[in-house]
């Protein structure tokens, strides 16, 4: 019987979520009881409509190939759809946020106001949208070049409902005022108890495909992948450790204080860039770049050289968010000289992706998912070169608590993280639903510039603002005071506040035209187009 | 051990420690005859993706 005990399971844990808004010690946590309710009861009901009760192995999947057999693409598909709609989501977010920055009027208190959607626009972005692409590619990934079906069956699906499960409780506590205030790492205990169990199967997973696995040599894509799983697990682990003050209520104490647990959130925030960010992006680089444009990576000991300069230097850099802090000086000068160093493997890295193509730069011209490809490793060499020289202490001066920081992160999400997402969907469509080729690739290319013009709008008007406010902040008249007040600056850079919720409304209309081309070709249609390596227009003869 | 003792430990024999794994790595990868094992490392995603794994 299929679903029978997962149905049971789920609607168990609706009872005992019933049980926690009754018996729940203050309104947060009996509100969020409630969500988990709902959600849950919906999950026991659609699992009771899909109870089967033919043998498991009779169960055939959509594209006519038996599940049993083969590898297990039913979780990727789902996976695939998953990021696309948490990315839309969260872009939308960020847009509406840009705009309650220009337009205050925009805040609605008290779910929809600054403070509570900040956190819901990162999350969403990072951990949903960029943790359901990392999820599902890894899944793909390890099984092709494992040459191995996923270890442990179901609980592959386990991991994907888990994750999102993860992924409502994260979103709604926020709306509902449910935080520990730290950033990136805002969700309360008990999400936080359930995210490490969905973690450490998602581990399981990946880690039972490889123990399994037929081909010899574990493929350099998986390393990344596996660095970022562990790497994951132990940040979330240490960061999150706190003491609920009762069992039933949403407030916990960490058990770090003061200075230690700054460092501690910092050696969390950085290395969730490091690992989540980058590691495993690397991974989505190191195959999907190899297999669009046909050709082995450029160099594979150079790969492994930026693994392992990656995971020795990575790890260290954290204290860069700290300087100018209680942080001891030594501490400062030491995530400063990390970051530096980290220069060399993120330059290596770059040179190895882009080098790939070379004998093949022609695919720029006739290929708009390589154009991608390209353009989002050009920003992962842009953004770990701009990173490194703001962890600078002279620089920092200038550019801490400055929008510049937030053009920085978002050169590195919406470019690198974002494109090579983008690009690996695009790849990964027709392949997971067997069409021949997507519905139009013309529809590819407005999307490659619409996000590409849209994120140079971002980044350039936020080196604008951060360099004025770092400026206007800092400067004193000849009797010692400041010159600027703070609402001054603010009102400096309303334009550039305005011009910023353009350049988000860019990238969300490239990534909705992707929705489109993604829904379009899982039906099976291809749109009447001219081809893009079609030879241009010949001009008469002289 | 109190808080010096452990950074003291930590800066010295901790680095020397971690900075000797790291350069042996990279000798490792340097080794001679690597590059043929690389070189074949390096096709194994452009094999065949509908590898029958039963």
């Amino acid at each position: 019987m299929k679903n029978g005990f997962e149905a049971a399971v789920v609607g168990l844990a609706a009872l005992l979520a019933l049980m926690g808004a009754v018996f729940s010690r203050d309104a947060q946590f009996q509100a969020h009881a409630w969500v988990l309710f709902f959600v849950l009861v919906v999950s026991t009901v659609v699992l009771i409509r899909r109870v089967k009760f033919s043998p498991d192995n009779m169960a055939v999947s959509d594209t006519g190939k038996s599940e049993a057999s083969g590898y297990m693409d039913g979780v990727i598909r789902y996976g695939v759809i998953a990021t696309i709609f948490w990315g839309l989501a969260g872009f939308l977010v960020g847009v509406v946020i840009a705009s309650q920055m220009a337009w205050p009027i925009v805040n609605i208190e008290p779910w929809f106001n600054f403070g509570r959607l900040r956190p819901l626009h990162t999350s969403a972005v990072i951990f949903a949208f960029g943790g359901n692409a990392l999820i599902a590619t890894s899944f793909y990934v390890v099984q092709r070049t494992s040459q191995a079906r996923l270890f442990g069956g179901n609980l592959a699906w386990f991991v994907f409902w888990g994750y999102q499960l993860f992924i409502v409780m994260a979103a709604t506590g926020y709306l509902l005022g449910i935080t520990q205030s730290k950033e990136y790492a805002e969700p309360e205990w008990y999400v936080d108890i359930w995210l490490t169990i969905v973690w450490v199967s998602y581990l399981i997973v990946f880690a039972g495909t490889l123990v399994k696995r037929k081909e010899p040599h574990i493929y350099v894509a998986n390393w990344f992948y596996l660095s970022f799983i562990l790497t994951v697990a132990v940040l979330h682990l240490v960061n999150n450790a706190a003491i609920p003050v009762s069992f039933l209520g949403v407030k916990s104490y960490s058990l770090f204080s003061g200075v230690q647990d700054a460092l501690t959130q910092w050696w969390y925030g950085h290395n969730a860039v490091g690992f989540f960010l980058t590691a495993g992006f690397l991974g989505m680089m190191y195959y999907f770049v190899p297999k669009q444009v046909n050709r082995p990576v450029y160099s594979y000991r150079l790969s492994i050289i930026h693994f392992w300069a990656l995971i020795f230097l990575y790890i260290w850099a954290g204290p860069h968010h700290l300087h100018y802090t209680a942080l001891p000086d030594w501490a400062q000068t030491l995530g400063m000289v990390f970051s530096i160093m980290l220069w060399m493997p993120s330059w290596g890295g770059m040179i190895n992706g882009l080098m790939t193509l070379s004998g093949a730069w022609d695919k720029l011209r006739t290929d708009p998912i390589v154009r991608m490809m390209v353009i989002s490793i050009a920003f992962y060499g842009m953004s770990t070169f701009e990173g490194p020289m703001m962890s600078i202490k002279s620089v920092n001066s200038l550019s801490h608590y400055t929008d510049w920081t937030i053009g920085h992160v978002h050169s590195g999400a919406l470019g690198w993280n974002g494109m090579v997402t983008f690009a690996a969907i695009y790849y990964l469509v027709p392949k997971l639903w067997n069409r021949e080729k997507l519905y139009s690739l013309r529809m590819v290319n407005w999307h490659v510039w619409l996000a590409t013009l849209g994120i140079v709008v971002y980044a350039s008007v936020m080196w604008v603002a951060g360099i004025t406010q770092g400026l206007m902040w800092r400067e004193y008249d000849d009797q010692g005071f400041l010159v600027n007040s703070f609402v001054e600056t603010v009102s400096a850079i309303h334009p550039q506040y305005v011009m910023r919720t353009f350049g988000g409304l860019l990238y969300l209309s490239g990534a909705l035209l992707m929705a489109y081309n993604v829904y379009r070709t899982i039906r099976g249609d291809n749109r009447k187009e001219v081809p893009m390596d079609a030879p241009a227009a010949l001009s008469p003869a002289e | 051990m109190d808080y010096n003792g452990l950074r003291n430990f930590a800066d010295s024999w901790g680095l020397v420690y971690l900075f000797l794994i790291f350069v042996g790595v990279i000798l490792f990868t340097f080794r001679p005859g690597s590059r043929k094992q690389a070189d074949e490392n390096a096709n194994i995603p452009l094999r065949e993706d509908d590898y029958d794994v039963r």
